[in-house]
Parts: structure tokens; C-alpha cells; sequence
């Protein structure tokens, strides 16, 4: 195992994120700010509560899985994709390297940043409104996990990708839309009952739900389900990626 | 046992075209090889596929005794490379990405040997420059202290001398005759021929994925050689004079000159008989000059020659 490619690829990595730190702190931070002002104060004033909690507090584990899950997705495709487009894949490729180091550099530096900014948006919550966290411990786990798989994700489409285009398609057409109805705006309780079962299809209700348990002991579905969600996911794209690994697609052709 | 060795590689890529069409090659240790071959003969695919940038779709390389696919760690970790397309991440600074190819091939910091590097290539005062600042010349300079940060036995050079200045190729050839003092094989693409000419020890002519022929330099040059040795005259020849069988003349500048090529390696060059048989003819001679056959002139014999075969 070569740590010291590992170590080189993430430092590397970080070393773009604190270039551009301006960026990558202050637009998240504004962004949950608008959330909280629009969502929050606007909307939030005529919803009260939901289940006990209030409007604003009931948003930020959404709030916080929203950013988490698109930050880490962007940070590692681009991470990869940038090398392939600019070409300095090769010294990845002829470097005494197996994927596996280059897999963990990448989405080790993806998920730190993902981290990062989630625990940023977690401070700026807390400014707001009053954040309870009750199992500080499922709250770390579901957070780091969610870094994780989602980087993995990544990393999986700045692979596939050939164009710019194609880096922003998946997150744009597929990721988005499916945070923003997995129920971080809203329990999925207050649906009709239709709507409800179609939701249940929805991959990231079983995050949020099971990331909001952890603040405040509220959950659409069952935690265990959402814990077998999150895990599950994590093995689907470590598999991806073995299978990337072994073919040697879009890489070594 | 030769450093690298290529047997029987074929590449055919994805949209079916084949780059290698049978590639054996032993490249010695210590040696300097220059490839030569015309755009698209296949000289990048083969570095390529050496240093694990492409898997060939058959056949074997070993680099340092280890198959570059089965023991891939073992022999890249030996194996540095200059691209001949700068690839450069724009925004880092020089220092740390010649850093980060050291840190790659896991091997820990060392400044003196990065400052070293980078004073040799007279980017010191640029170590702390953005990439995209730097001018062409530069970038290369930069290519070129990335693949020596590590500490390679064998490197590639794929056309390192493409567009480069006078200054930077003549650096680069004192870099490249130090790194073969220290025993490190080298392996350099190039279309141009006095390159070859100039540092290779041995040169190898590559065309449509086959390695047409490798050969010692100077035997080359000899083997195939041939020299013109050129007479100057007072007064203008209408025509080849008569009385010379067997030797290959013409008249060029309107007759006031006359040529006459030779083979280098033959027992008798007949310089003396020509020169003779001129002053008993009453042609007097203004001056005398010979010129050798390059490499270009061999190379593009034996591309052309290939293509008649074709034909």
C-alpha cells in the first residue's frame, strides 16, 4: 500500500480547497442563511411546529444533508474529471499506484471538504435557531457516511463524465430534485397518502429521516432501515468502483 | 537482461485503430535510445503502454525484470516520464506540484533534492509562480523536474525537445548526459534527427505500430551512410565528363559543379582515381568539400522503402 501516494493525492486535493476557501466557506454559508430567511422566517411562521419541533429547527439536518450530499458529489467528480481534462491523469496512471489509492486520495479530500461544510452550516444553523442534538453519535456516524458514499458517487461520475456537461447532469437532473423531495423541507406526514408510498422509493428520505432522528428523536421511517439505506449505498459504489477498477473503463482505454 | 523488454505488443484501440501492430524492442540499461518515426507511428501509444498509461491489447513488457501489468508497483515505481503534451494542473504553484509527483511514487520529502532539481532547471525563482503564469518553455522545464523528483532508473522523454528554445534543449542535453552518467536508461521520442543524432547511442526507426529497425547509432550512420564529396570548379561542365565508369556523378550550379557520392564502408572510395582522372582531363578544380548522409536521409529512406514494399 503506497500511503505516501494517498497522503500526496489528499493534501494535494485540500490544497485546492484552501486556495478557493473564500468560495467553498463563505457561499455555503449564505446559502443556508437564505434558506433560513425564506424557509425559516417566511414559511416557517405560518407552519409553527412540526411534530413537536420548530419549523426552523426541523429544516437544518435537511439543510445540513442538502449541502452535504451536493458538495460532496461536486468536489470529488470535478476532483477526478479536472485531471482527465486537463490530462494530468497520466502521472496518476503511471505512477506505482492501484486505484484503491487513488480512490481513497480523491474521496478522502471530497469528503473532508463535504465535512467540513456541513459542520460550517451546522454552526450557522445553531446562529438561527436552537439546534438539540440527541444522539451526537448517530448524528457523526450518518454524516461522515453520507461524506462518503456521495463522494464515492462522485468520484464514479467525474469517471463517466466526458464533457462538462455531463459533470453537472447527474447532479442537476438526478441528485437535486430527489434532496429536495426526500423530505428536507417537510415531514414526509404532512404528504397525502399517495404521495407518501411514492416517496418511499426516494433514497435520501431514508438519510434525512434517519440524520434528523438523530437531532431531535423524529423519523419518517424506521432508523434502522435508514442505516441499512446509507451502508447499502456505500457498498453500491465501492462496488462500481471495483468494477471500474478491474475493466479499467473510461481510464486505460 | 535488457531493462525493457517488449515482446510481440499489440494496441488496438477502442474505435479500432491499431497503434501497435507487434512491437518487440530491448531497450538496455544505461542506454540512451531515441525513437524516431513520423506523427502517428505509434511512439506515444508505445511509451504509453510502458508506463501504464494504456493496457496493450496483447503481448508483454517488462520494465526492470517486472511485467509492467502483473508487478505493475515494482516497475513504474522505476519509470519516469515526460509528456509530450503539457499537462499541468494551471493553479499550483511550481514546488508543490514537483512535490507531489515525489509524494506519488511514496517516497518522503526531500527538499534538497526538489531545490537541487529545480535549480538545475532554472525554475528555483519561479517556485512559488502559479503554473499558468509561466511561459512554454517553462512548463516543459516543470514536465521535466516532475519526472526526476522521483528518482527514476529508466525515464521517457516523449518529443521533450518539441518547440523548446535553444536554451532549454541545450540544457536538456546536459541533463540527459548527467542522468546517463548515473546509469539511468533513457528512452527519448523525437522527430527531429539531429537529436537523435546528437545523444542517442542507439536509434530505433518506428512506422505504422512496427519498429522498422534499431540499430547502433554510428553503425547505422555507417552501414547506411554515404558521403558526396563535392568539386568546385573554375570553368562550367556541360555534361558529366566521360571516362569515369563506375562512378556516380552529376553536375550541379549549372556545371560548376561535380558531385560525386560514395559509400563510406566500401574497401576503395576512388576519391584518388577521380581526382586524378580530372587533372589528366584538364578540368581544374577551385575547391573541395565532403558532406555525410544524416540520420533524416536514412530515416526517410526506410520510411519510403517501407511504403514501396506496401505498394
Amino acid at each position: 500500500m503506497n500511503w505516501g501516494a494517498v497522503i500526496a493525492i489528499y493534501k494535494f486535493e485540500m490544497a485546492r480547497f484552501f486556495r478557493t476557501l473564500t468560495q467553498s466557506f463563505v457561499s455555503p454559508v449564505i446559502s443556508t442563511s437564505l434558506y433560513f430567511v425564506v424557509f425559516g422566517a417566511a414559511i416557517g411562521s405560518r407552519i409553527d411546529q412540526v411534530e413537536g419541533v420548530s419549523y426552523g429547527a426541523f429544516i437544518v439536518p435537511g439543510l445540513i444533508m442538502l449541502s452535504v450530499i451536493t458538495q460532496a458529489i461536486s468536489n470529488a467528480s470535478f476532483g477526478i474529471y479536472f485531471p482527465k481534462f486537463i490530462g494530468t491523469i497520466n502521472e496518476l496512471l503511471s505512477a506505482p499506484l492501484s486505484f484503491l489509492e487513488i480512490v481513497l486520495g480523491y474521496v478522502g479530500a471530497a469528503a473532508t471538504k463535504a465535512l467540513f461544510i456541513g459542520v460550517v452550516i451546522l454552526a450557522t444553523a445553531a446562529l438561527f435557531v436552537d439546534v438539540v442534538i440527541q444522539n451526537p453519535l448517530a448524528m457523526i456516524a450518518f454524516l461522515l457516511l453520507t461524506c462518503l458514499s456521495f463522494a464515492l458517487l462522485g468520484f464514479i461520475i467525474g469517471i463517466w463524465a466526458s464533457n462538462f456537461e455531463q459533470l453537472q447532469l447527474v447532479p442537476l437532473l438526478v441528485v437535486t430534485p430527489l434532496v429536495f423531495l426526500g423530505g428536507a423541507f417537510y415531514s414526509i406526514s404532512m404528504l397525502p397518502p399517495f404521495w407518501q408510498t411514492v416517496t418511499l422509493f426516494n433514497p435520501v428520505v431514508y438519510l434525512i429521516s434517519g440524520f434528523r432522528w438523530s437531532f431531535y428523536g423524529l423519523a419518517d421511517v424506521p432508523i434502522g432501515l435508514s442505516l441499512l439505506a446509507i451502508g447499502g449505498f456505500t457498498l453500491l459504489c465501492l462496488a462500481v468502483i471495483w468494477w471500474i477498477f478491474k475493466t479499467g473503463w473510461r481510464i486505460r482505454n | 537482461m535488457p531493462m525493457v523488454e517488449i515482446r510481440d505488443v499489440f494496441k488496438t484501440y477502442d474505435g479500432g485503430f491499431q497503434a501497435l501492430g507487434g512491437v518487440n524492442l530491448d531497450i538496455k540499461e544505461g542506454e540512451i535510445l531515441a525513437l524516431l518515426g513520423p506523427n502517428g507511428a505509434g511512439k506515444t501509444t508505445l511509451i504509453s503502454a510502458i508506463c501504464g498509461i494504456t493496457l496493450p491489447t496483447s503481448g508483454t513488457i517488462t520494465v526492470g525484470g517486472h511485467d509492467v501489468v502483473e508487478r505493475y508497483r515494482q516497475a513504474r515505481s522505476i519509470v519516469g516520464l515526460v509528456p509530450q503534451e503539457i499537462t499541468l494542473e494551471p493553479f499550483e504553484k511550481v514546488i508543490n506540484t514537483v512535490r507531489f509527483s515525489r509524494g506519488l511514487f511514496g517516497l518522503p520529502r526531500d527538499d534538497a533534492r526538489i531545490e537541487s532539481i529545480l535549480r538545475k532547471l532554472s525554475l528555483w525563482d519561479k517556485r512559488d509562480t502559479p503554473i499558468r503564469a509561466l511561459s512554454g518553455g517553462m512548463k516543459r522545464r516543470v514536465l521535466i523536474a516532475k519526472a526526476l523528483s522521483h528518482e527514476p532508473r529508466v525515464l521517457f522523454l516523449d518529443e521533450p525537445t518539441a518547440g523548446v528554445d535553444v536554451e532549454l534543449r541545450r540544457d536538456m542535453w546536459d541533463i540527459v548526459n548527467e542522468l546517463k552518467a548515473d546509469g539511468v536508461t533513457i528512452i527519448l521520442t523525437t522527430h527531429y534527427i539531429e537529436e537523435a543524432e546528437a545523444i542517442a547511442d542507439r536509434v530505433g526507426v518506428i512506422d505504422k505500430g512496427q519498429i522498422l529497425l534499431v540499430e547502433e547509432k554510428d553503425s547505422l550512420m555507417n552501414r547506411m551512410g554515404h558521403k558526396e564529396l563535392r568539386v568546385e570548379l573554375d570553368e562550367p561542365l556541360t555534361e558529366v565528363p566521360g571516362g569515369f565508369d563506375g562512378f556516380d556523378l552529376r553536375i550541379e550550379r549549372d556545371g560548376k559543379a561535380l558531385v560525386y557520392s560514395y559509400d563510406t564502408s566500401a574497401e576503395r572510395t576512388g576519391i584518388a582515381r577521380l581526382m586524378a582522372g580530372l587533372t589528366d582531363a584538364g578540368i581544374a578544380v577551385r575547391d573541395v568539400s565532403t558532406v555525410q548522409n544524416s540520420l533524416e536521409d536514412i530515416f526517410v529512406g526506410l520510411v519510403s522503402a517501407k511504403q514501396e514494399d506496401e505498394a
